[in-house]
């Protein structure tokens, strides 16, 4: 016998999953726009990873392969954990950080849905941890950099680690316009100077600053087809401007400003892609707000005091910690009953 | 224009009524044979009044009202008693229950029957009225409507007139009020009387325009002062009693409250008309209208004979015949029931005939991954998944911490959960565990104290015992003291025995004392019944006893269980 209800909506899981890699597409489009085509090499190496590891992990918690590959949730780690890192890095270092976010964080902790920390986040955290050096050669954005290396050199240096005659990576890369602002910082110069930095565009870094509008008109259309609520990502860019601009507007000179901030590093991206994972994420309305807060104000502190360039991936880890207590804490009030629903 | 309330989450689900309205209520056939269930409503069980083999008339009590909460139960047509059995009904038991099979003779022979002027009337016979005619509500809740009809200390301000009718594909009310508003709002002024309310809202979803206007024109046209029809907008579950409430008043009634606590009762519409018919005209229960739609080549409402058989029914609207399930109810909430055979009863208000390619069996489900698109819908403001999680782990105790039981089973969860993860049934799992468990312990408490009643018992027994042994020792004393004259009042070792049996005596009263008062403490707290199975147990034992001293003194007194 059946039990109602005996109707259900037809969203599935891996068409909101397909969804969330569609929404990506306008950033990735971006991406290879201003930093050439590498990032599809890496994306593509980080999905047939993230696949791979996903069938073993199933296989040997003896699970069924089809509906969960099928569900695109390894293809986001995978999209996520490309995006987040250099493009033009040696091909294991995707490979690694895909793996390790798939098989550990993932399938260890039970697979789908059980997975208290974003393995995407925690694949960048092991690799910025275990291969800091690979992790900072960002390649040049394409009007800035004088020498542009083809498709095919590109594939050659990720695949042997050649190069062409006569050229170093120090000449084709950069640091990434986040941790430029910190280290020039560090070294003296006002805010106002070293935004003057050619690397620099009209609102964070040239090119990235692109990149992170692409991830911001993916993340509205999310939110327009209902694939994410619209709370995370409101009130994570709204502290993360309250947050940047009470101190922009106090010390301008030491202090980036807001919109740097929103368009600097994997603000976007954080915003509306991996903030939003549910998995790891809060489920209550008030429990949003404090993860969504919580989120940006250590993005900004890690960006602003920490030792990493950029703080989104350990905000994410570190309010994933967070969210079992304050879910506990922010229970809704239940129909008809005073309080907290007691 | 009222300001109207919203209640948290709902859904959109397609709504399917456009099927059923094209054409108006239809007389259903009279059956073969009617099934009627003596336990058709809330509370006790109808108790059979006929024999097999009699012959019953249209109207007639087949089942009379067993205690206070319990309604009536009678013969939809004229006919003969052909069985007094268990058979399967339309039930979510899915349990065989007592019915009353009747084979109609085609007359529709009524019994006796006449109504009354209710403003004429004391309450109490109204009240009274509505018991034997059975009515009961029909929106599916089926409590006796003579138990709600009774307001304490006149309190209750707004009566709700429930119209809603949220679930996909029903359309029985709508249909009854756009083709019988007048007797609708008749039978709510009484219900208005009988409540001392002082306003009659009446809740329509605003998918029901007919409706609205049928309804609007016979308040205008019957000039009924403190009624008003308001248009809500569509929104399932906008038709549970309590959303209703809320989105009509702004008040909510929380789980496990009366809504009569906060001044408010609810009726479904067609539980009025049935009021009206039975007040004014003595017409007891004996049909419902009834929505047969799905898959079926002509989807209607039909005005069914209780206890009509649902195959009987639906062959009227053309059942297709890859029909392989009958669905009581809407989609959301509604019942597969457990055989084509079983009567349609009071609750029945839609039947939906289904098969695979209606409602598509559901995909293996997925794991939750905590989007909490359920809660975003839940009508109750709970945490479905983390109830799920709860549920699923066997954790009761964490899903009564997250009010469980407040949860209505409007399936909105699962219509909407990504994972397509049954929810609704795993509540309904930790609830009934959870109900088992308390039942388990109910018993294990009565069998306890059943059992310090009888260590009690046997305490006394050694009591009453010793203080006999007492007495005879102290008789002999006396008999001895008696026999030595003289040495009574100067012996001190006399003396000395006299103050010792004092002791023994009072000792043995208080502790006679004790076990008077201890006596009532145990049996403080059980309920009658309790008390007549003791009773009835020692009365057993005692019998027993009896036996044993009869079949011989020598041989072993029986042993206690």
């Amino acid at each position: 016998m059946w039990s109602s209800p005996f109707i259900t909506k037809t969203t599935s899981v891996s068409q909101i999953m397909l969804h969330v890699l569609i929404a990506l597409i306008p950033g990735i489009v971006m991406y290879v726009w201003y930093f050439g085509p590498a990032i599809l090499m890496s994306l593509t190496l980080a999905s047939v990873t993230a696949l791979t590891t996903e069938a073993v992990m199933l296989k040997l918690r003896d699970r069924p392969l089809k509906p969960f590959l099928s569900d695109n949730s390894a293809l986001i780690t995978a999209w996520l954990l490309a995006l987040s890192i250099p493009a033009l890095a040696p091909w294991w270092l995707v490979v690694v950080g895909t793996a390790f976010g798939i098989a550990v964080a993932k399938h260890l902790y039970g697979g789908l849905g059980n997975n208290p920390f974003n393995p995407a986040m925690v694949g960048y955290a092991v690799l910025i941890i275990s291969f800091p050096a690979h992790m900072t050669h960002w390649l040049t954005p394409h009007p800035l950099g004088e020498i542009v290396l083809s498709f095919p050199e590109q594939l050659n240096y990720m695949f042997n680690g050649a190069l062409p005659a006569g050229l170093t990576l120090d000449a084709l890369t950069m640091a990434t316009p986040l941790d430029t602002l910190k280290t020039q910082l560090h070294l003296g110069l006002q805010v106002n100077d070293i935004r003057n930095m050619p690397i620099y565009g009209r609102l964070a870094g040239k090119g990235s600053e692109m990149v992170a509008i692409g991830f911001a008109i993916g993340g509205i259309y999310m939110i327009y087809a209902r694939v994410i609520n619209w709370l995370i990502p409101t009130i994570y860019l709204g502290a993360l401007f309250a947050i940047a601009g009470i101190f922009h507007l106090v010390d301008p000179v030491h202090y980036a400003s807001p919109l740097f901030h929103w368009f600097a590093g994997a603000a976007m991206l954080g915003a509306f892609f991996i903030f939003t994972d549910p998995v790891g994420g809060s489920t209550t309305f008030k429990g949003k707000i404090i993860y969504a807060t919580g989120a940006a104000l250590l993005t900004w502190l890690i960006r602003t005091f920490g030792g990493f360039p950029d703080g989104v991936a350990f905000a994410a880890l570190l309010m994933n910690i967070c969210v079992p207590l304050i879910d506990v804490w922010t229970q809704p009030r239940v129909f008809g009953k005073k309080g907290d629903g007691k | 224009m009222r300001q109207l309330f919203k209640f948290h989450g709902g859904v959109h689900p397609p709504t399917h009524k456009s099927e059923s309205t094209r054409s108006p209520i239809a007389q259903a056939a009279i059956p073969s044979r009617l099934v009627i269930p003596l336990h058709q409503h809330v509370g006790n069980r109808a108790v059979p009044v006929v024999q097999v083999g009699e012959r019953v008339l249209k109207g007639q009590i087949i089942g009379k009202p067993d205690g206070r909460l319990s309604s009536a139960v009678h013969a939809s047509t004229s006919g003969t008693v052909s069985a007094i059995d268990m058979q399967l009904v339309a039930h979510h038991s899915g349990l065989p229950d007592l019915c009353v099979t009747i084979i109609p003779d085609g007359k529709n022979e009524w019994v006796a029957h006449g109504g009354v002027d209710y403003k004429q009337t004391p309450h109490t016979e109204l009240r009274h009225i509505l018991r034997l005619a059975g009515v009961v509500g029909l929106g599916g809740a089926v409590f006796p409507s003579d138990m709600k009809s009774y307001s304490n200390k006149h309190k209750i301000k707004t009566l709700v007139l429930n119209g809603a009718e949220c679930e996909p594909y029903i359309t029985c009310d709508d249909l009854l009020m756009r083709e019988r508003a007048s007797d609708i709002l008749r039978g709510a002024e009484v219900l208005r009387e009988l409540l001392y309310a002082e306003e009659v809202l009446i809740g329509i979803e605003d998918n029901k325009p007919e409706a609205i206007a049928a309804m609007r024109s016979a308040v205008e046209q019957d000039g009924h002062q403190h009624m008003e029809v308001i248009a809500v907008p569509t929104l399932y579950p906008g038709g549970g009693a309590k959303q209703l409430i809320r989105v009509l008043t702004g008040i909510e009634v929380a789980a496990g409250v009366r809504s009569t606590e906060k001044g408010v009762q609810c009726f479904n519409v067609a539980t009025a008309y049935c009021v009206w018919r039975a007040i004014t005209y003595g017409e007891p229960l004996l049909s419902r209208i009834v929505t047969v739609t799905g898959n079926v080549s002509n989807a209607q409402n039909f005005e069914v004979l209780l206890g009509t058989p649902v195959d009987e029914l639906v062959a009227q609207a053309g059942s297709k015949s890859d029909t392989d399930r009958h669905i009581m109810g809407g989609p959301m909430m509604g019942v597969d029931l457990p055989s084509g055979a079983v009567g349609v009863t009071k609750a029945t208000n839609c039947i939906i005939e289904a098969s695979d390619a209606l409602f598509p069996p559901p995909p293996p489900a997925l794991p939750c991954i905590r989007c909490a698109r359920c809660a975003e819908v839940c009508p109750a403001d709970l945490q479905p998944q983390e109830l799920y999680w709860f549920a699923k782990a066997k954790d009761f105790g964490k899903t009564q911490e997250y009010s469980l039981f407040d949860c209505i089973e409007c399936g909105a969860c699962a219509y909407v959960c990504p994972s397509q993860i049954p929810l609704v049934q795993y509540y309904r799992f930790a609830k009934s565990e959870i109900w088992q468990r308390e039942q388990e312990q109910q018993a294990a408490e009565v069998a306890r104290e059943r059992h310090e009643f009888r260590l009690m018992r046997i305490e006394r027994e050694k009591q009453e015992k010793a203080e006999r042994l007492a007495q005879k020792e102290q008789a002999a004393l006396a008999a001895k003291a008696a026999a030595a004259p003289g040495s009574a009042t100067a012996d001190p070792q006399a003396n000395a025995e006299a103050a010792l049996q004092a002791r023994i005596e009072a000792a043995a009263a208080r502790a006679k004392a004790q076990a008077a008062a201890e006596h009532p403490k145990n049996i403080d707290g059980l309920t009658q019944e309790q008390q007549a199975e003791i009773a009835e147990i020692e009365a057993r034992r005692a019998k027993i006893r009896e036996m044993a001293a009869d079949a011989g003194a020598d041989d072993e007194p029986p042993k206690h269980n």
